[in-house]
């Protein structure tokens, strides 16, 4: 959510950004203490500019279900989503076509002319978040607490604004708002679709999710807790990487798709500031590909089973001038790698979605002696009690398989997630939606700070310390 | 007593009456496509999540977003349908409307379900049937489709002049763009206005992509619109003809277009032009 979930992140970019980035990279970086004083303090201010475009990044709403197709192309939202958000194999084909039917009136000249590809999201509703194991001040020293919010709430808002320029030329832009937040840009791309008239030839150029298998910006789930995908935004101790596979990039993304949308390919170029614009870093470019297949296996539905990888860089030095590190001259740069599998099972009425990942930070980046890895796995499960109720439920786990640092104790960072929700559609029909949202959702994290959930957001005293982060949310997810 | 007991014997047979209409009404509510048996009860779940907004849940065309659809959706109470390898007048096969689910239509806002597993299509075929009581009679036979004849200019010219003297262009227009002298007066079977087939804006036919789904056209006509049955009106090498001359007509790359393209600068003076005499 805009508001909810984007706290915690601009929290843990600035605190990550400015103390552990800093620290760990000064030691690291240019030779000098003075230099590299300097140099941690760019960081860290590097950090804070990050998080100001990265907290729309974390808008799990952008992209989502656009009302506005459903009105051009008068259908209803269930025919495009499992239940919305979620894409269905019709409205991934949909998708893949560049928001396009394909049936020779996409081109918006055969659109009223008072049409406009305009939908707005947002979500009104109460909720309550607990964090355990919070540093407090007790008289001269710290103690631990409990913190607990509860109360009425609303998201941001999602301005999305999809559709085609022309027929075979797509579009997308979407600023959100975020009351106290401002206004930023999640996403603005165009699209050239079905190139050389070959499926396999699709160019997509700007800021824009990537292609996900798995997609956050899709997701079912709204709390601050299940509202992401840990696997998609984890940071290891003392690491300062910026990059969030959920998060929208910079670049430029070719995808393929047979005509059904069955087997699908996707390979793009990134700019390396985890959707950042302004060049802030150097010249270091990242690398992501996706590639699917789809079964047709009868009454049991539609499988598919994926594979994905990014390989990024991130620069460890930069030009000074008068001692100050000159933005955007990034250089020594350090690779960090999250590669995985994802399936999308239905066992009719019933979905299962699991994801695996192994995740590397070069040592540079981590902050550390040695490369940081860890593997990740969830298994989501939606049961559609049919195309208005869908249960949901997601089991999370991330666990340190090498920290940086030895001295790191070895599950420092571990993470348990769970959560449990259901969104009931009391309207379906191709104008708008309205969602009734209930989700409970878990979180347990070893030695940290817990990556969402709206307590303080502060790490525990020690390194063994469970945080455990609770959000429960009631709300009204509704789109126009 | 006896009246309870007369009562109750009367409820159960009311029961067992429903149970056999329903049983009856399952009983057609099959489909065969391949070797796949669609399910109607099945259907009826991919019906209403796909097709109802536009089809409605009576399946009488009149949806919710029906008034905003041209063409309109097809009313399936009726039971007519435009595509179809069956002779003018009988039902489609199984097949056909698979294929046409699976296909869309062109130019209108029915979209191509190739997306949705085949035993999913399958299935709302099955429920589609329900919708008519005409489904009892079964499908027609698929009228044969002879081997296509050679596409060379002869036969393109020929299909030119046929073009002429069928007067087709009464109602698709001189050069294919569905804007003939007639046009402007046609309706449907539900006297909705219906425009002829623009050739020169669809990147496919509506009924399929082949050749020989362009033949079928002609032969079969396409129930409930103007467009008739030739049938009994022309030979099936004359009809590939004509299928080699409207593929000159239309935007895309094709061996007929390319002929055409080739033959048409060095000749164009030769030709009289389509329209009346």
């Amino acid at each position: 959510m805009t508001d909810w979930s984007v706290k915690r992140w601009r929290t843990l970019l600035l605190l990550s950004g400015s103390l552990g980035l800093a620290t760990n990279l000064a030691a690291m970086g240019p030779a000098g203490d003075l230099e590299r004083a300097r140099y941690a303090m760019y960081v860290a201010s590097l950090g804070g500019v990050v998080s100001t475009p990265t907290e729309y990044a974390g808008d799990m709403h952008a992209n989502a279900a656009i009302p506005a197709f459903a009105r051009k192309y008068n259908m209803p939202c269930s025919a495009c989503h499992t239940a919305w958000p979620e894409l269905n194999a019709f409205g991934q084909r949909f998708r893949d076509r560049g928001y396009q039917l394909g049936n020779d009136r996409d081109s918006p000249i055969w659109v009223n002319p008072s049409y406009i590809p305009f939908a707005i999201r947002t979500t009104p509703g109460w909720r309550m978040e607990r964090t355990t194991n919070q540093p407090v001040d007790a008289g001269l020293g710290t103690t631990e607490k409990t913190i607990t919010q509860s109360g009425f709430d609303i998201s941001g808002a999602d301005l999305l604004m999809m559709g085609t320029l022309y027929k075979n030329i797509t579009f997308g832009f979407v600023p959100t708002i975020a009351d106290g937040e401002g206004v930023g840009i999640e996403a603005a791309f165009v699209r050239f679709d079905n190139l050389f008239r070959s499926t396999w030839a699709n160019l997509k150029v700007g800021k824009f999710e990537m292609d996900n298998m798995l997609s956050e910006k899709r997701g079912m789930m709204l709390s601050s807790n299940g509202a992401f995908y840990q696997s998609y935004h984890f940071v290891a101790p003392g690491d300062g990487t910026t990059f969030g596979l959920g998060d929208n990039q910079i670049g430029a993304e070719w995808q393929g798709h047979s005509d059904n949308s069955y087997t699908r390919l996707t390979l793009a170029v990134l700019g390396g500031v985890d959707g950042t614009p302004g060049l802030p870093e150097g010249k270091s470019y990242d690398g992501m590909f996706a590639a699917s297949q789809a079964f047709d296996m009868g009454n049991l539905g539609l499988q598919r089973i994926g594979l994905y990888g990014y390989l990024g860089h991130r620069p460890t030095s930069f030009e000074t001038v008068g001692g100050e590190p000159v933005p955007g001259t990034g250089t020594d740069n350090k690779p960090f790698s999250r590669f995985g599998a994802v399936g999308d099972f239905f066992l009719g009425n019933l979905e299962l979605i699991p994801l695996v990942m192994h995740a590397s930070d070069d040592k540079d980046l981590a902050g550390g002696t040695q490369d940081a890895t860890w593997n990740s796995g969830l298994l989501e499960v939606h049961y559609y009690v049919s195309p208005q109720l869908v249960f949901t439920q997601r089991s999370e786990i991330i666990r340190m398989s090498q920290q940086a640092l030895p001295s790191i104790p070895d599950h420092k960072g571990n993470i348990d997630a769970f959560t449990f929700g259901y969104r009931w559609y009391p309207i379906m029909f191709s104008r708008a939606g309205l969602a009734m949202v209930g989700e409970l959702s878990f979180t347990k994290t070893i030695g940290t700070m817990p990556l969402s959930g709206d307590g303080v957001g502060l790490d525990p005293l020690t390194d063994d310390t469970a945080v455990k982060s609770t959000s429960l949310l009631i709300a009204f997810d509704f789109d126009f | 007593m006896q009246r309870i007991f007369l009562r109750g014997c009367a409820a159960g047979f009311g029961l067992l009456l429903s149970a056999a209409g329903v049983l009856a009404a399952q009983a057609q509510s099959v489909s065969h496509v391949g070797n796949l048996t669609g399910n109607a009860a099945a259907g009826a779940r991919e019906y209403r999540r796909y097709c109802v907004g536009c089809h409605g849940q009576a399946g009488d065309g009149l949806g919710e977003n029906a008034m905003w659809v041209d063409p309109r959706p097809r009313d399936f109470t009726a039971a007519v349908f435009k595509c179809r390898s069956t002779p003018t007048g009988t039902l489609p096969t199984d097949d056909d409307l698979y294929r046409s689910v699976t296909r869309g239509f062109v130019t209108t806002n029915m979209p191509s379900w190739e997306p949705l597993t085949r035993q999913a299509r399958a299935n709302v075929v099955a429920y589609i049937k329900t919708f008519s009581s005409r489904w009892s009679q079964g499908p027609g036979t698929p009228i044969p489709v002879p081997p296509e004849t050679p596409a060379t200019m002869e036969s393109i010219l020929h299909g030119r002049q046929l073009f002429q003297s069928m007067e087709c262009w009464k109602c698709h227009g001189a050069a294919g763009h569905g804007d003939g002298p007639s046009a402007s007066t046609l309706t449907d079977s539900k006297d909705n206005p219906i425009r002829p087939y623009n050739f020169a804006s669809g990147s496919r036919f509506k009924c399929g992509d082949s050749n020989a789904d362009l033949y079928r056209v002609f032969m079969t006509g396409l129930d409930g619109t103007p467009m008739p049955s030739f049938a009994d009106n022309i030979q099936p090498n004359d009809a590939w003809d004509l299928v080699h001359f409207l593929r000159t007509l239309q935007p895309m790359p094709s061996p007929e277009a390319a002929l055409w393209q080739a033959w048409l600068p060095g000749h164009a003076g030769e030709l009289k032009p389509i329209g009346p005499d």
